[in-house]
């Protein structure tokens, strides 16, 4: 019963969008001010009525009602609750309806909190939301509907893939989506300012927060996905420029530019065109990682091909939203003139340079992505594009970016002195250079990618310091009015310091894993004891336990330093007995300075098993600076001009010498 | 999202890869089949090289590149030994050829030719940069300070 009530209550959200897309587009048009707000209620109610079927899916997931199709396939009486949960998600259907749902928030909040906005803008921004809404909840609908009924239910479920049941991943998708989707808050934003042929800096105010938002969950997502991947691939691999994988990255970089190009827009209304090509830019890459994941098109043609529903109904979205977009931006863009101009050595330039690199760098993990599509269709030839590209010719833009990141952050706006910022960086890339070249002299490998990935690192961080202490005027004027200066920095230059200081501590962790690693590969005797790279490891025992829903062989390793005990792992590998797969759980000791990272492989004829143990240096660095940089958005996102902002257009400025 | 399961069993069961018993004794040998082998791709998985690969073809192929190393290739042969049986589909890291092209060239070309349209747009108004404030500044410097 409460399943058909779900499933009514999409429908009717879908014939609400519907109305939502036309009704106040025209209200605005004419300026029928009932006809605009009309937006604000249907948007709030969409949401209830997807926030209904969505609990509802949950509801039958939650009681393991195996009535429900989507149940039955995924789901399993004796799964942890939290995967009963996660198992929502965890699937295609489940999971569009999670896209649908974190669209129809967003609405929702606009509705509530945009308040402020004029109310044209406003009733546009929820029209074209709603659009989108529309496409998606109608692909839900027609080819993806997760309220289908079995008619004889089985007794059990199929289980949820035992790769999935981790709470990393549990959350993985919902801060995804969010970002995903969050993108196309901007989109709204810069399809409704092309159509009113407007943009100014209180449009790049409202936007701003909507782009960070979307921008840190993104972060969080990518985040938790590669840690997921640390720990239970078993091997610490954390990132492996997988379609999927590429999928989520490119909507990151581009969203990286547009929350950079919309503070030009704020500050000094320039690159209006280039901000809203952006914003339409960002969300088309959400699209088509959405494409990309769901159709199966990178990973096979004849995937795509033998089920092509799907992938067609995403291909039209994604063709009508990006096409119309553009065509609208090639129409309109002409009106949005950019009145003031700088000089090549300014923040605006540097900013520019900023958009360039990362543009850049998506286009090259763009064309990487699709090369061997376009490969096979065009000329037949069957090719492969992997990690060894990425590295080779995504990097080097990288390390442009980081090289003038900290230069280009602290020039001044509208004309800047090249010598006067490089003079108050001095000390940091002095320190930068001592760090790589104390690296270079004592890696015996010859390798540079240690040297140069820990100096961009002190690099970023070190002209981070340098440019909060030289704002505060540290040295120069008494302490207490160093602190003041600090504590009254605008919150959005506070987050602009952590996010890039975050930036430096991953690269820090990344080169830091990637040239020092130590890897071992051995078999092992119960009882036996090796040496890793200065660590001892003794392997104590295996042992058969049963787990909720799988059975485990548990390891017990116990590892010494200086005849120390440092840590005790429990490396497991485990068999879920529903869809008798396999799994290895490594057990990692996690420090500040290494993790100690063993993983159980298969045990030997002879009654030895064999083993991997991995010294991986600094690696938790990886993630603190992934959390970090997310703190960072978030600081910039809270500060008080995007709060009070916008109570009218081309009011004053704030008092705070905001930079 | 089937495919998006496949993809992650496929990445993600008991990845056992190189196992004890194919390690080379000596370790500079080692080394090298152990970088050769993260360029070559395991032909039945999705985006895998064959040194985290556990498929049995991927196995065969660590055991084929170790041989031909102790047997004296140097990586390029090893490299073209593999491509010549297997054909392109191996390589992870398609090679520097007219056909590939694009591929590699794109990122530098797109952004020198980036860098000239940056240029062009910030040289746009080079007359305004003399230091006089544009019409619309001085009004707005006139209402900042309250003229």
């Amino acid at each position: 019963m409460f399943i058909e009530l779900g499933h009514f209550a999409i429908v009717l959200a879908f014939a609400l969008s519907l109305v939502q897309a036309v009704v106040p587009l025209i209200g605005a048009q004419k300026n029928w001010s009932g006809w605009m707000q009309l937006a604000s209620t249907t948007a709030v109610l969409q949401f209830l009525l997807v926030a209904f079927s969505f609990a509802a899916i949950t509801w039958a997931f939650v009681t393991s009602d195996f009535s429900v199709l989507l149940v039955a396939e995924n789901s399993h009486s004796l799964k942890p609750m939290l995967y009963k949960v996660s198992g929502v998600w965890g699937n295609h259907e489940g999971s569009m309806l999670l896209w649908v749902l974190i669209l129809a928030f967003y609405g929702a909040l606009v509705a509530w909190f945009g308040g402020n906005l004029p109310a044209p803008l406003k009733a546009r921004v929820l029209a074209v939301q709603s659009m989108i809404s529309a496409a998606f909840i109608g692909f839900l609908i027609f080819t993806s509907n997760p309220f289908l009924r079995l008619a004889n239910p089985p007794l059990d479920g199929n289980d949820l893939n035992p790769m999935l049941q981790d709470p990393g991943l549990a959350f993985h998708p919902p801060f995804l989506y969010l970002g995903y989707v969050g993108l196309s808050m901007s989109f709204s934003f810069a399809i409704a300012a092309l159509i009113e042929g407007r943009v100014d800096a209180a449009w790049a105010r409202w936007v701003r927060p909507w782009t960070l938002l979307a921008w840190v969950t993104l972060t969080i997502g990518i985040g938790l996905g590669s840690w997921w991947a640390y720990y239970e691939l078993g091997w610490g691999g954390w990132w492996f420029w997988d379609p999927v994988e590429n999928a989520s990255f490119m909507p990151w970089l581009v969203a990286a530019a547009l929350l950079h190009s919309t503070i030009v827009v704020e500050k000094r209304e320039t690159l209006k065109s280039w901000t809203v090509l952006l914003a339409i830019l960002a969300f088309s890459f959400s699209l088509i990682g959405t494409f990309i994941v769901r159709s199966g098109v990178i990973t096979s043609v004849h995937a795509f091909a033998n089920d092509p529903e799907r992938g067609v109904f995403i291909l039209a979205i994604l063709t009508v939203a990006i096409g119309g977009a553009l065509t609208l931006f090639a129409v309109r863009a002409s009106k949005l003139q950019s009145n003031s101009v700088f000089s090549f050595v300014s923040r605006e330039s540097g900013l520019v340079f900023n958009n360039l690199l990362l543009v850049v760098a998506t286009a090259v993990v763009f064309f990487g992505t699709i090369w061997p599509l376009v490969a096979e269709i065009t000329t037949g030839r069957k090719l492969s594009v992997g990690a060894p590209f990425f590295e080779l010719a995504f990097t080097p833009f990288m390390v442009l970016l980081v090289i003038f990141l900290p230069i280009g952050s602290i020039l001044s706006w509208k004309r800047a002195q090249l010598g006067k910022s490089v003079k108050t960086l001095r000390s940091a890339m002095i320190l930068a250079a001592v760090v790589g070249i104390f690296i270079w002299s004592r890696d015996t490998g010859g390798r540079m990618l240690a040297p140069v990935g820990l100096a961009l690192a002190t690099w970023l961080i070190a002209g981070v310091i340098v440019d909060l202490t030289s704002r505060a005027r540290l040295g120069k004027i008494p302490l207490a009015q160093t602190l003041r200066r600090l504590r009254n920095l605008p919150r959005s230059d506070w987050g602009k310091a952590v996010a890039h200081a975050g930036l430096g501590l991953t690269i820090f962790g990344i080169s830091a894993v990637t040239a020092w690693e130590i890897e071992d590969i051995r078999v092992v005797n119960i009882g036996d004891r090796f040496a890793v790279g200065g660590y001892e490891f003794q392997f104590n025992s295996v042992n058969r336990m049963p787990g909720k829903n799988y059975m485990a062989d548990l390891g017990h390793v116990t590892a010494f330093k200086n005849d120390q005990i440092v840590a005790e792992l429990y490396p497991e590998k485990r068999l879920y007995q529903v869809q008798r797969m396999p799994t290895t759980e490594a057990a990692i000791d996690t420090t500040l300075t290494r993790d100690l990272y063993v993983v159980l492989g298969d045990r030997q004829e002879d009654g030895a098993w064999a083993m991997r143990t991995y010294i991986k240096p600094f690696t938790v660095w990886m993630w603190i600076g992934v959390m970090v940089m997310s703190f960072g958005g978030l600081l910039s996102m809270t500060d008080r001009r995007y709060r009070v902002a916008s109570t009218a257009r081309r009011k004053l400025p704030d008092a705070v010498p905001a930079e | 999202m089937k495919q998006f399961f496949l993809i992650l069993m496929l990445l993600a069961s008991p990845v056992w890869a190189v196992q004890p018993d194919e390690i080379l004794t000596d370790p500079a040998l080692e080394a090298r089949a152990r970088v050769i082998s993260k360029e070559l791709r395991c032909v039945v998985c999705r985006n895998e090289n064959i040194d985290s690969s556990n498929a049995e073809v991927a196995r065969d192929l660590r055991l084929l590149v170790r041989e031909r190393l102790t047997a004296g290739d140097n990586d390029e042969e090893v490299l073209s030994f593999v491509v010549a049986r297997y054909g392109e589909y191996v390589l992870l890291k398609p090679p520097f050829s007219l056909s590939n092209a694009l591929l590699w060239g794109m990122g530098p070309v797109a952004l020198l030719l980036g860098l000239g349209i940056a240029l062009v747009f910030i040289r746009r108004k080079p007359g305004a940069l003399d230091g006089s404030l544009s019409q619309d500044e001085q009004q707005r410097l006139d209402e900042l300070l309250g003229r």
